[in-house]
């Protein structure tokens, strides 16, 4: 520690005092270049926004201002009214059918990405080519937006349920491939040593090893996935016609803003009893 | 298959990752049934690659591995499996399946017997139920049988694993300091199983140890490897002061840390850490 704190102090000599150079004592100037140092840090990042933000042409004092008109509109405007809410009838069937697509997607898309993760795993994996293309592929998956690839698949699968399904399954897969691929490697190392030393074949060390000391990180993820697919379910329901996502457009561009608000509020509703449930669920399994 | 013929026979194993530094270097070593031998010998001395060389954990680069009268260097698929139910081994962290309760670990040890369907199920015969209760009695853990392996203590764990280790009913049972993560009672005790289970059972065992004076009491041979050579293969008896200074190299730290009793019991910790 003393001497990290001394060899940078060689560039700041003029705030040294003459004693510090001995090791281990009292050196007052430490603490003093401490918060030198942070101060830097605050006004180099305080330039770079103003900076950027002249770049751009965005006003932050204008910003500021108009912050709170801008809000109070949208309280105006998107409140729900007794009017809205005879909407409600055509609101949850599409709720429900864009839940229902991204609990399939999620859950279709995790058992193919457990088996890919299993084999691609470097612990209890089989080896050889099979661990890099694995990568590849999820990464593949993972990186492409999941708005690029609904407009994508657009092209080969028109306006239709099956596209946000397969465009929310796709970005799924790769992604739980990695976050299992991850939790495989990490916690079965030594009980999947064990059983090949006790003679266990490739299938029961799967069976008796792998899968039990992954199972609660892969519900874990999965619940996680559910979560963030009926959100992004709306999104892609704005580009597939379908869905919550699809009745929000309607209303929002038809300026019903007061149905395209009721049908915030159900979304947000809906994904925060899916995250209660989902907190509850891991509680339960640990 | 003499019951004198040695049960393992090692020759000329050499072991090398890279391609030019050798981890072990024309190994020979053999142990006879019911014989219970400790490897000594510093960190990075190739203690746990020569143990996984004897169950193909790990392949030799050269040399041959003859255990139980066949020659087990080259075999794959199932005739590996068959080679490796009958050697046991047990490790340092243990490798339990964590979210498992004691009983269930245990049986896992049958894995190597079964079918792979059954084995994949876990449908485990009356008997191996019955005969995988009787071992964890026999180390002790009768009360423990449906405890999860996680809540179980570090010694309770280690007998958990050497249990798991006798229902294969191997011959051999290979530890990779079995001891080094445990306290000095729990040591005594896993020490105190692994000798009965030679003595009693007619289980050979091959033992890493960082414990010079465990190995001295419990061992009736003692091997030493330094960077990947066998350097001393005798009786407990002849393991004087020399020989340890000369296995442990020349810093004179080293040996007396090794033989002090109450330092012994915690150097090797730090090292393992």
């Amino acid at each position: 520690m003393t001497e990290r704190a001394l060899n940078p102090a060689s560039r700041l000599s003029s705030l040294r005092p003459r004693s510090s150079r001995r090791r281990g004592g009292y050196d007052g100037s430490f603490f003093r270049r401490r918060m030198a140092a942070v101060a830097c840090a605050a006004l180099a990042c305080a330039a770079l926004g103003a900076l950027s933000g002249t770049y751009v042409g965005f006003d932050f004092a204008q910003a500021a201002f108009e912050v709170p008109g801008g809000f109070a509109w949208m309280l105006a405007q998107f409140v729900p009214t007794a009017a809205s809410l005879e909407k409600l009838g055509s609101i949850l069937p599409a709720l429900g059918s864009t839940v229902l697509a991204s609990v399939a997607s999620s859950c279709t898309a995790a058992v193919l990405a457990y088996a890919c993760a299993v084999l691609g795993s470097r612990t209890a994996g089989v080896g050889g080519p099979v661990a890099p293309i694995v990568r590849a592929i999820a990464s593949l998956f993972r990186n492409i937006p999941v708005v690029a690839w609904a407009f994508i698949l657009l092209f080969s699968f028109k306006q239709s349920e099956f596209t946000g399904f397969f465009a929310l399954f796709l970005t799924s897969f790769g992604y739980l491939t990695r976050c299992f691929l991850e939790s495989i490697d990490e916690m079965s190392a030594g009980p999947v040593e064990a059983l090949r030393a006790v003679g266990a074949s490739y299938g029961q060390i799967v069976a008796q090893a792998v899968v039990p000391l992954s199972i609660t990180s892969v519900v874990s993820w999965v619940l996680y996935m559910i979560e963030t697919n009926i959100r992004d379910a709306t999104l892609i329901g704005i580009l597939t016609g379908t869905g919550i996502g699809f009745v929000f457009d309607i209303y929002y561009k038809s300026f019903r803003y007061d149905v395209a608000g009721l049908v915030i509020l159900c979304i947000i509703a809906v994904v925060v009893a899916c995250e209660l449930a989902s907190n509850h669920v891991r509680r339960q399994i640990i | 298959m003499a019951a004198t013929e040695p049960l393992l026979t090692l020759r000329g194993v050499t072991k090398s990752y890279d391609g030019w530094s050798k981890a072990l270097d024309d190994v020979s070593l053999s142990v006879a049934r019911g014989e219970f031998v400790s490897i000594i010998g510093s960190s990075g001395a190739g203690k746990s690659t020569l143990l996984r060389c004897v169950n193909r954990l790990i392949d030799p680069t050269m040399g041959t591995v003859t255990f139980d009268g066949e020659d087990v260097t080259c075999v794959r698929g199932r005739k590996l499996r068959q080679a490796r139910r009958r050697i046991a081994m047990v490790f340092q962290h243990y490798n339990l399946v964590y979210r498992a309760t004691a009983i269930e670990n245990v049986l896992q040890g049958r894995l190597g017997y079964k079918s792979a369907p059954a084995g994949m199920l876990g449908l485990f015969s009356e008997e191996e139920k019955r005969r995988a209760f009787e071992i964890l009695d026999q180390v002790g853990l009768a009360d423990f049988a449906y405890t999860r392996a996680d809540q179980l203590s570090g010694g309770q764990k280690q007998r958990v694993g050497i249990a798991r280790a006798l229902v294969q009913d191997p011959l051999l049972m290979l530890a990779d300091e079995p001891i080094a993560s445990l306290d000095p009672r729990s040591s005594r005790t896993v020490m105190e199983h692994l000798r009965w289970a030679a003595d009693e059972l007619g289980v050979a065992c091959l033992v890493n140890l960082h414990q010079v004076d465990y190995a001295r009491e419990f061992s009736d041979r003692i091997v030493a490897l330094k960077e990947g050579r066998l350097v001393f293969d005798g009786a407990p008896e002849s393991l004087d002061a020399d020989a340890i200074a000369d296995i442990y190299g020349a810093d004179p730290e080293a040996p007396d840390q090794a033989v002090r009793p109450a330092a012994a019991s915690c150097a090797p910790e730090g090292v393992a850490a």
